[in-house]
């Protein structure tokens, strides 16, 4: 693992949480922000159960999974989804993009705005942009 | 008249919370033991902060939930409920291979006499929670093929994901399934798989858009599933 992804994959996540809410104060006072704290907060409530953690697809939930989670630190694995892809999954579940069951849908838990930002999130943490 | 006016407001208060009455000893443990971590009222704030700063399963709705003599028996002999505890996120951690349960940071619970616990079981069976919180007379009681059951548990609904239908496989941030018939009513385990956000606004288990059919076959399993794994 190389400097940039164990900063962008924070270990612990009551210390993610702050570091990234310190992290947003900066960045959004000097980039701009590549993702909500919103986006961070439903992250790590919802999808690190299966995603994990390091958001490396090795979540608690994982050890008897059929199909394992995404590893959504992976480039060019993610890199090949485009963003409606990512969305629509997030939304409506694995079955959907013709992926597993196993991915559920959020559409009911998130709204259409938290599932955007939730993209972008997603866009940091694999440190790619959709190359389709 | 400003005196019945109190009167007036106060009888109607003791009506919508009748197990908030005084003469329940119930009550004075909850109170006194309890609330630090469970609500025993509806919060006014079912905000996501509030699941992340809450210490323990809200008990408003215990009395919807619940069979009465497992919560005499679970009281008097607390045993670990969610295999990650909860909630699951304050308590995991990278593992080698995949992300494991952080047991240091996993308490024991407290535990009453019998006494106690038959008392608090009474307060808590008459929280019955906001009306309509679950259908009742929903679940038709049919048999189900167990082999179906746990086709449509793990390989087509997914619910194997986070929840364990047999010890020590399946998921672990969601209760462990195979105690469930045990724990709670059949009608409280329909109307939490058609619309768990209708429970928990803000859960970390979605509502799947689940058909009658397999709402009814899922509920089933599950009970049956108590009455042989769950010994
Ligand atoms: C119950 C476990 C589980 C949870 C919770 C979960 N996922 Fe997944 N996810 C999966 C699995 C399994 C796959 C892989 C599906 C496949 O490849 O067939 C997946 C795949 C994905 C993909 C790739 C989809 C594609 O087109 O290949 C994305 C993006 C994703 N998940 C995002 C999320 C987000 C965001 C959350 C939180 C809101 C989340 N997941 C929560 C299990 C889960
Ligand atoms: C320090 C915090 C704490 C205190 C104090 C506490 N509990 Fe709990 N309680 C928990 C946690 C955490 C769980 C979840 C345990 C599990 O899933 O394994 C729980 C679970 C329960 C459950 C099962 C709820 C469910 O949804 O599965 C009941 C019933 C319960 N507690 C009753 C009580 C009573 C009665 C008292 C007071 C005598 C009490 N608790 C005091 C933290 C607490
Ligand atoms: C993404 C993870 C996830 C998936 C997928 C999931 N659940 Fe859940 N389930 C949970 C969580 C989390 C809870 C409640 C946790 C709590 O109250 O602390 C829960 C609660 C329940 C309960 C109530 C249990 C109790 O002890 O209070 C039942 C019944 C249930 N789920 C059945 C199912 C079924 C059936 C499916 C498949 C259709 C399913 N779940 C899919 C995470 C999940």
């Amino acid at each position: 693992m190389n400097m940039k992804t164990s900063l962008r994959i924070p270990a612990f996540l009551p210390a993610a949480a702050l570091l990234a809410a310190g992290f947003m104060a900066c960045a959004s006072a000097a980039a701009g922000t590549p993702y909500t704290e919103r986006a961070l907060r439903n992250y790590d409530t919802y999808c690190v159960q299966c995603h994990g953690v390091k958001r490396n697809g090795r979540g608690v939930n994982t050890r008897d999974m059929a199909v394992q989670p995404r590893d959504h630190s992976d480039a060019k694995g993610m890199g090949d989804i485009p963003d409606e892809e990512i969305a629509h999954a997030i939304k409506d579940g694995g079955l959907a993009v013709n992926k597993s069951v196993l991915m559920p849908a959020w559409g009911n838990v998130m709204s259409d705005e938290e599932i955007k930002e939730l993209v972008a999130y997603l866009r940091f943490v694999c440190n790619c942009g959709s190359t389709k | 008249m400003k005196r019945s006016l109190l009167a007036a407001s106060l009888g109607a208060a003791f009506a919508a919370g009748p197990a908030l009455a005084a003469d329940n000893p119930g009550t004075g443990i909850l109170k006194a033991q309890c609330i630090s971590c469970h609500a025993i009222a509806k919060p006014d704030n079912m905000t996501l902060d509030r699941l992340w700063t809450r210490k323990g399963p809200d008990l408003y709705y215990a009395g919807s939930k619940f069979n009465k003599a497992w919560l005499v028996k679970w009281m008097q002999e607390p045993v670990r409920i969610r295999p990650a505890g909860e909630f699951y996120a304050k308590h995991v951690k990278a593992g080698d291979k995949e992300d494991v349960v952080d047991e240091s940071t996993l308490t024991a619970h407290v535990k009453l006499s019998k006494a106690d616990a038959e008392a608090v079981a009474d307060a808590l069976m008459a929280l019955t929670g906001p009306d309509g919180l679950v259908a009742k007379g929903a679940f038709k009681g049919d048999k189900v093929s167990m082999a179906m059951g746990a086709m449509f548990f793990s390989k087509l609904r997914g619910c194997a994901a986070c929840h364990s239908a047999k010890p020590g496989t399946g998921g672990a941030s969601g209760p462990e399934l195979y105690t469930a018939g045990e724990r709670l009513q059949p009608d409280y385990i329909y109307s939490y798989i058609k619309d768990p956000q209708k429970v928990d606004p803000h859960i970390w288990m979605p509502t799947l858009n689940l058909a009658e059919p397999d709402l009814q076959r899922l509920t089933g399993y599950i009970l049956q599933l108590s009455a042989s794994e769950g010994k």
